[in-house]
């Protein structure tokens, strides 16, 4: 007998190549749904042999939205084949990068991709639902979001001359480059406008959540483990400190604190029908062990954010759910506008630092281990590149376990919850499974990152009966 | 559109910023990763492809899309030469090396290499080996201006000069 099912191909607005297969049953109701990632380019294999120091510049090429992760993950785990710490000033100016990542990136999801759905609404034309189609009709709002991502991207390009894949100021031991005084004074004169944009975007997505209850309740509204960096007294961290994960009652499940040990905490599963790997918190096991990566699950291991404004939406956020640990990805949406706050503020204490303007930015480095373990949140969450070398520096071993592979359980999890609250298969809408897609866009996944890859084929929904029979057909 | 490569190039584009708005008053953005109508449609007038030619799906979709399109652009780097995409090319079949490696190893639950998913092709490919390719703009990824005076000049009919303009890497 024939499977029924329905295809959504591709996913668009998130970044990189997916569909969407829901299975149903004899009766037409929803049985489950599979995220399946369907692009492969393979960095693991192709970067052996290649010195150590050019992975920075290569992995980096994983991800044109989060190549600044790539590069700290990298560049880290480079730092400790060389054995030498970078001065003060190269981490104070890498940190500043992967703030500026952070706001762009989440200002990309925010306006760019989700916006359509959040500020146009779900069952809105499909051939308008995109950022041209809200700067024709919500310009100001358009550009308060253009102008929140160009800041991000600004501060990646005067640290490191260039927006997009900046690898050639990364180098081990440190950075090429200092910063000047010119580019600080730039930076602060952007400052208020960011930080009066991203306040404005809070204040107006708290009115708006009234209304949009019924998403909290069904878009991935589910308990898994959370896990993300901290400082080493528990605060909010995106470049160092160590691998926290927390269990779904918000109890400490695990603490991983030399980032070399990950592989005791996290193992990989491999499904056939897709190129995203599926990783597990190994003390619970393949698939129970599910546990969720980004915005979200930093906030909820977090005690504490650390600056002022953001540390006020902390206290906020925490009483979205219970014990403190909010479970709906709707509230992604939440975390990443809370985010963006903290990382303008951080900015802004990184600018008002002195030392930030230091001359000595590198220190000079060889081969002295031979292997290391850089770990760094991206945007999406945990990233990990772990390296071996020979004696030349050669590459002979690279793992990367990417963030958005991390949640990749849960976003099957989440597509089977949305799916069977909204998809009715004998009278579909396209807004159905527009909100199948919007759950996805919510965890803002990164598919040319998770598999190193990416692509592109036209939407192609198909309905077919028991015996296997077109039933219906939507082209988008 | 992109193929295999990082989305940086579109990201590039998104760089535009305040352009975006300009672009907006002289061509509408029919068909993207960033806009929701997933057919390709007929008789359009510029198509931008980010990324190399990598999977048996992708060579169709090249080629349909060059029937579709008057002027077909090669974006970035991967486009126009393989790049960082084509460096599995250094074996011999690079597909199974990269799967083998990435699946298959024995420290993952269930090794084995997915099958249910498109089929990679032996080596990946820049566009230009595949169908008939009207302009390149090298870069990896291009900057938004590069990317606007292409755009740009050849909206308006003129044959861009990228002597000075553009650099690999």
């Amino acid at each position: 007998m024939a499977e029924k099912k329905i295809r959504i191909d591709p996913i668009t607005r998130i970044e990189g190549h997916a569909e969407v297969v829901i299975q149903l049953n004899e009766d037409d109701s929803v049985r489950e749904a599979l995220f399946k990632v369907v692009e492969f380019r393979g960095f693991e294999k192709f970067t052996e042999g290649r010195p150590f120091y050019e992975m920075p510049q290569i992995t980096s090429r994983a991800c044109g939205i989060c190549p600044v992760a790539h590069l700290l993950a990298s560049v880290k785990a480079c730092d400790q084949i060389t054995g030498v710490a970078p001065p003060k000033t190269a981490v104070m100016l890498r940190r500043l990068m992967n703030m500026g990542q952070i706001i762009q990136s989440h200002a990309l999801n925010f306006y760019h991709l989700s916006g359509p759905d959040l500020l146009m609404g779900f069952d809105s034309d499909p051939a308008k639902r995109n950022i041209f189609g809200l700067i024709d009709s919500q310009p100001s709002l358009a550009m308060r979001g253009i102008r929140l991502r160009k800041f991000g991207q600004e501060i990646i390009e005067k640290v490191a001359g260039k927006k997009i894949h900046p690898g050639e100021w990364m180098r081990p031991g440190g950075a090429k480059w200092p910063l000047t005084q010119e580019r600080v004074d730039y930076l602060q004169s952007f400052l208020p406008e960011a930080l009066d944009a991203t306040t404005k975007t809070l204040d107006m997505w708290k009115q708006m959540l009234d209304g949009l209850q019924e998403e909290v309740e069904h878009f991935g509204n589910f308990p898994t483990h959370y896990m993300g960096l901290v400082t080493p007294d528990g605060g909010l961290e995106h470049y160092d400190g160590k691998i926290r994960i927390m269990d779904p009652q918000g109890k400490v499940a695990a603490e991983c604190v030399d980032p070399t040990k990950y592989a005791d905490f996290i193992g990989e599963a491999v499904e056939p029908w897709s190129y995203m790997k599926f990783p597990y918190f190994k003390a619970v096991g393949y698939p129970d062990g599910a546990y969720r990566v980004g915005p979200l699950p930093r906030l909820n291991v977090a005690s504490y954010c650390g600056t002022p404004l953001a540390d006020e939406e902390f206290k906020w956020f925490k009483k979205l759910g219970k014990n403190g640990v909010v479970q709906s990805t709707f509230h992604y949406h939440t975390a990443r506008l809370i985010e963006i706050l903290y990382c303008i503020e951080t900015v802004k204490q990184l600018l008002e630092d002195p030392q930030i303007l230091s001359k000595h930015v590198t220190s000079n480095v060889q081969v002295n281990n031979f292997e290391g373990v850089g770990v760094a949140e991206a945007p999406r969450g945990t990233l990990i590149h772990h390296y071996k070398v020979d004696e030349e520096g050669m590459i002979t071993y690279n793992n990367m376990i990417i963030a958005t592979e991390n949640s990749n359980i849960a976003y099957n999890m989440a597509i089977t919850q949305v799916a069977k609250k909204y998809v009715k298969a004998r009278e579909l809408q396209e807004g159905m499974l527009n909100r199948v897609e919007a759950v996805i866009r919510a965890f803002d996944p990164c598919l040319s990152c998770a598999t190193h890859a990416i692509g592109q084929m036209p939407l192609d929904i198909r309905l077919f009966d028991a015996s296997g029979r077109l039933l219906d057909r939507k082209l988008r | 559109m992109w193929f295999y490569g990082c989305s940086g190039c579109h990201m590039s584009f998104l760089d535009l910023d305040e352009r975006l708005v300009d672009l907006a008053k002289v061509a509408t953005l029919v068909h993207s990763p960033i806009v929701d109508i997933k057919h390709f449609p007929p008789d359009v007038a510029l198509t931008l492809i980010e990324g190399a030619v990598a999977n048996v799906e992708q060579v169709e979709t090249l080629r349909e899309v060059r029937k579709r399109t008057k002027l077909l652009v090669s974006l970035g780097d991967c486009a126009v030469t393989g790049n960082v995409t084509a460096l599995r090319n250094a074996w011999e079949h690079g597909d199974r090396a990269v799967l083998e490696r990435a699946y298959a190893d024995p420290s993952n639950l269930n090794a084995q290499i997915p099958n249910l998913v498109p089929k990679l092709l032996d080596y990946a490919r820049p566009l230009h080996e595949i169908v008939k390719i009207d302009h390149y703009i090298p870069g990896c990824p291009p900057n938004a201006d590069q990317i606007y005076y292409v755009v740009g000049e050849l909206l308006a009919g003129r044959q861009p000069v990228m002597e000075g303009r553009s650099k690999y890497g």
